[in-house]
Parts: C-alpha cells; structure tokens; sequence
C-alpha cells in the first residue's frame, strides 16, 4: 500500500487523473476482462457466421469448390417472382400462384403457425395467469409446474407421441374426440354438433398446420403463464382492495386493472412468440417427419432454409434466404416496436 | 376473495361458476399431462395393443421388450443418453461461471460503454439463431469439431440470457459496500468475484443451471448441423433417427422417448418450484 490513500469508497471514474498506483490497474481492466467471454464466443460462433453468410449469398457455393460470383442471383432466385401477374394482385388465384412457390409457402406457412399457435396462447395464459394468481394458494405452485412441464420437455420426443396420438386409426385425440361427440343420452348427442362423431383423418394434408399449431400452443401456453403470472405479482394489491371497496367484480377487475397494468409484459411475451415463431422448426419437423408433410403445407422458413443448405448443399441460396428471413424478422420486431411497445 | 361483502352473488351462481372456471382449469391439465401419460404407457405396451382400438390407456408388461427392441435398433442408444448429459452438463457449467462473471461486473463495476455493451448483448437475444446456421456448418467442419461435443458446448457456453439474470441478481443480493471491503482487504478482482460473490449466487445459479441444462439437453437442431455419425447422435437426433423406419415400433419409439424425458422429469419434479420462482421473480425487472 502507498501513503496516498485512495478514495476507494467513491466510484471511481475510468480515466482517472488521480496518481496511479500501479501500472496496472486491475479495477479499471477487470470488468472488460469479466465481460470478454461473451463478446468472444459471439464474435466467433454469431457475428461471423452472420457476416460470412451474407457474403457467401451473393455466391453459388457447395462448400467445396470455387465460389462463383452471383449477385444478387441467391435473393431473385428465391424471391422467385418471375411470372407473377402482379395486375391481377386482388384475385385469389395470384396468391394461389404465390403459394405455389417454395420460398412464400414457406413464409406463409411459418406465418399461419404462427399466428394460429401463438395467439391462443397468450388468449389462454393470460385469464390462466390471472386465475392462477388470485384464486389458487395451495394448487397455485402444482397447477402451475404442470402447464409448464410441456416447456422443459425435449420437443423431438413430445412430438414423436403426439404424431402416434393424431393418428387417424388408432389415435387417443380421435378416440377421445368421436367418444364425446358420440356421448349419448337416450340416442341423442348432445355434444355432437361440437365434437365429432366419425373419425379425423388426421393424414389429410389441411389437418398438418393445425396440428403443428396446436403442438406449439400446447408446448409454450405455460411459458406464457409463467411471464404473465411474474408482471401480476408486480401489480400491488391495495388496487384490487380498493376497486373491490368500490364494488368491482372480479370480471371488472381482469378488465380495467389488471390488462392494463400487463401491457408492458404482453409486449415482452408477445415479442417473445413473435421471435419464436418466426424460427419454427422443430414442433414441424418432426410432426411432418422432416418433410414439411403433403405438399409441404407445414414447411417452415427455417426448414425451407435447412433443406437447402443440408439436402441440396446449396449453401449460397440457403445463406440467401437466411438473410431475407433476417430481415423479414427484423422489420416485423421493429413494427412491433412501433405499434405495441407501452409508452414509459 | 370471489365473494364480496359489499355485492352478494347468488349461492348457486358462485358455485357454478366455480364449476366452471375448475372444470376448465382440470381440462387444461388434463391436456397438458395427455401426451406425457400415453407415452410412459406406450413405452409398456407391444405394438399390436398400441395399434388396436380403442388404444390401451393403462400400463402394461412390454417394457423391456421395448427397450431390448430400441437398443437392437439403435445400439448407441446409451451412450447417445451419456453423451447429450455430459453436453449438457459442461455447457451448464460453463455458463454458469461466464454468466455469473460478465453479471458481477456489470453490476459490481463502473466501465466506460458498460451500458452499451449490456444493451448490445440484450440485443442479441433478439438475433435469430437460423441465421448463422448454415456458416455454422462450414466452421465447425473448418475447425474440425464435427461429431464432437465440442461444437455443441463452445458456442452455447455465455448465454445473454444468463448475463441478464446474473446482472439483475448481483445487483440485488450483494452490497457493493461488500466488495469494496474486500478490496481494501487486499483481495485481488477476480477473488471479489470467487470468494466473495459466487458463494452469494447460489439461488440464481440454480434457476440459470435449470435453465441452460434442459435448453442444452433438448437441443436438436444445433446437433442436427454437426452431429453427423450415428456415435455421435445426442438423444434427441437417436430420436428422430426412429421416425420413418419400418422396423422402429411405436412401443420402442415410446420407450426411447420416455427414457430421454427421464431426467428432465425428475428434474423437474424436485426442482420445478425453484425453477418457477427463479423464473418469475427474475422476470420481474424484465
């Protein structure tokens, strides 16, 4: 120690003036020190990867010969919009056109689970959430492991049972399903008009993006409820006292205070699906055994994208459409961002 | 809570609705549990009773056929288990210590460009992983890293996720009054962090070890760019290696698949509060 004494007590700015005490100074060197093991690995396994992949769409590339030189070749290639008759852009069978081709399906596909996967979960996690926390003590923490169970298990597995549960012939969900729907009083069903009374053939190709849709839900709707229950116990209780003094019923309450004191987590979990969604692959794969099923109705961007690069070894066009996708992403957070983020 | 003093609801309405909402509640689960139920019973059940009508709901005896079946179809079965455990084990590990480090000092220090760089690395969860997939493939067979564990457990070693949690836990449960002490005390940086923090973490650690290790377990498209031969199959590529074969049997599919949720399960079982907790109260800041 020398005879100056520092003033340790205060935060010390960074670029001192204050006499150095040793030629290195550990305290002003050690937190970039600390922080470096992330920056290095993403550096090397994120950043570069990216940068490179946008270098090597503008190639046609194996991975083993030359890279020759295309342009912008990759993108206008999956773009693929040679032939669209854009005049017609109001009459269905221009979008039937655009279907037709692998890059859009692939993207409307991703969309269409999407949407019909991610928004019931939060239209289910939410009231859940709420129930859970206001109305269960004992059951709250068992209740709530198992919605969540379905999260932290592996997604190959689950989906290897769910593709023997939806089977048409022998499957639980159709036996479960014409069972209620054949539930009968009398020889009258009364839940007949809502459950089915003859088998689903589940192998049909417009059944694939529902039930890819309804494995997703079925996998994230307790990751939901966990986020919305974590923004209610931030929400105080003196509130729901005080509209409940003034005679709001529970229903009230859902509505006028909690919705929108959740805003700014809806935001966050939304964002969250959105992100997700936009990058299925799993749930689709294996449910489809990696084809993406009959027709490739329930073919992902991101598998659009793995078939490319993998199976065809193509890895310009795959780098291509990773970079639309990219991008496609980055435009929809940013919309996001403008429309749905709570003004603080 | 439901009833109010102030507005009397009719008995019968109160209990109907209570109905209801439970009922609900019950189907849910009941949903949520289906699929994890039928596969611990097809894992015990030969394949004619799996495939007969109605399908059976209950256990049977055919679980080590089922499993002798699977380990006849795929002999790497076991070591596959042994391998996606030590994956997930050392990139558990691994996370753990950067994490906790990169939290200590973004909560404990004063840096220039603290905030950006924290902000760049929250940002970064944003970044979606398909983008640098297919350079992925072409580095790590560079680097020489396929069919090795290695490929898998590097890249995932700091998580952003875990440098937010850890960042938000230091901040909360250590006093920076702490390891000024320590510092005055003579303890060099990295001691601050060693000796004094990281025996502070331990709930924080729990929740991000939980964390990172069901993530690193369960994941299948990362081992599907550099697990190429069937050696070095984690489970869930064995898995999908069973899907489309005509010689896998749904009762040895169940089997594999019933084996390979095995230790998340039981995880899951002592340690799911914690996780749930960990969970929301990290969320809170969020």
């Amino acid at each position: 120690m020398t005879s100056t004494p520092m003033p340790t007590m205060l935060p010390l700015p960074v670029r001192t003036t204050a006499p150095r005490r040793r030629r290195f100074n550990a305290k002003a060197w050690a937190p970039y020190l600390f922080v470096s093991p992330f920056f290095i690995l993403f550096t090397a396994f994120a950043l570069f990867p990216l940068l490179f992949s946008g270098y090597v769409s503008l190639f046609k590339w194996d991975g083993i010969n030359d890279m020759e030189w295309e342009g912008l070749g990759n993108y206008l290639w999956t773009l693929d919009l040679d032939g669209l008759k854009w005049d017609a852009l109001f009459h269905p069978a221009f979008w039937e056109d655009l279907y037709s081709r692998d890059f859009w399906r692939s993207l409307y596909n991703t969309l269409w689970i999407g949407v019909v996967g991610g928004v019931p979960q939060h239209l289910v996690a939410i009231p859940l959430a709420f129930f859970i926390h206001t109305h269960l003590r004992r059951l709250r923490n068992p209740v709530l492991a198992l919605y969540f169970l379905p999260f932290i298990t592996n997604t190959v597995a689950i989906a290897l049972v769910f593709q023997a549960l939806f089977s048409t012939q022998f499957g639980v969900v159709n036996t479960i399903l014409t069972g209620i729907g054949s539930f009968d009083i009398a020889g009258f069903h009364p839940l007949g008009w809502l459950f089915p009374q003859t088998r689903i053939d589940w192998a049909n190709p417009d059944k694939t993006r529902w039930i890819v849709s309804f494995v997703v839900w079925w996998r994230y709707v307790g990751w939901n409820t966990v986020l919305y229950i974590a923004a209610l116990q931030t929400i105080p209780k003196d509130i729901y006292e005080a509209a409940k003094v003034d005679g709001a019923t529970t229903w009230q309450q859902f509505w006028y205070i909690t919705i929108p004191l959740l805003r700014p987590m809806m935001f966050f979990a939304v964002t969250l699906t959105m992100i997700g969604s936009l990058q299925m692959f799993e749930e689709s794969y294996i449910l489809t055994g990696g084809t993406g099923g009959v027709g490739r109705v329930a073919e992902t961007s991101a598998m659009f994208m793995l078939k490319i690069g993998m199976t065809d070894g193509d890895f310009g066009t795959a780098s291509a459409v990773a970079w639309l996708l990219f991008m496609f992403i980055a435009l929809l957070t940013w919309l996001n961002n403008r429309l749905m983020k709570p003004k603080d | 809570m439901r009833t109010s003093v102030y507005k009397k609801t009719p008995k019968l309405r109160v209990a109907l609705t209570r109905g209801i909402t439970y009922g609900t509640l019950a189907i849910g689960a009941f949903i949520m549990l289906l699929p994890f139920w039928y596969m611990m019973v097809f894992a015990t059940r030969s394949n004619t009773e799996i495939l007969s009508v109605p399908p059976p709901y209950w256990f049977g005896t055919s679980l080590l056929q089922n499993i002798d079946e699977l380990i006849g179809f795929r002999p790497h079965y076991w070591k596959s288990m042994m391998l996606s455990i030590w994956i997930a084990l050392a990139t558990t590990a691994l996370n753990l210590f950067f994490c906790s480090l990169a939290g200590f000092a973004f909560a404990m220090y004063e840096f220039r460009y603290k905030e950006r760089l924290f902000g760049f690395i929250m940002a970064t969860m944003l970044m979606p992983a398909f983008v640098s997939m297919i350079p992925t493939i072409l580095l790590m067979s560079r680097l020489g890293w396929i069919d090795s564990a290695k490929a898998l457990i590097i890249p995932g070693a700091c998580g952003a996720l875990g440098v937010f949690m850890m960042r938000q836990y230091v901040g909360t449960a250590i006093p920076k009054e702490l390891i000024e002490a320590g510092r005055m005390d003579g303890c060099g940086e990295f001691g601050l962090y060693w000796r004094i923090a990281l025996p502070l973490l331990g709930p924080a650690m729990g929740t991000l070890g939980l964390i990172t290790f069901i993530g690193s377990y369960n994941n299948f498209v990362g081992a599907l760019l550099v697990m190429r031969d069937q050696s070095s199959f984690t489970v869930p590529l064995v898995l999908r290696s069973l899907q489309g074969t005509s010689a896998a049997t749904w009762g040895a599919i169940s089997a594999g698949a019933a084996i390979a949720v095995t230790p998340l399960l039981v995880l899951f079982v002592f340690y799911s509060r914690k996780l749930i907790d960990g969970l929301t109260a990290g969320a809170v800041k969020g």
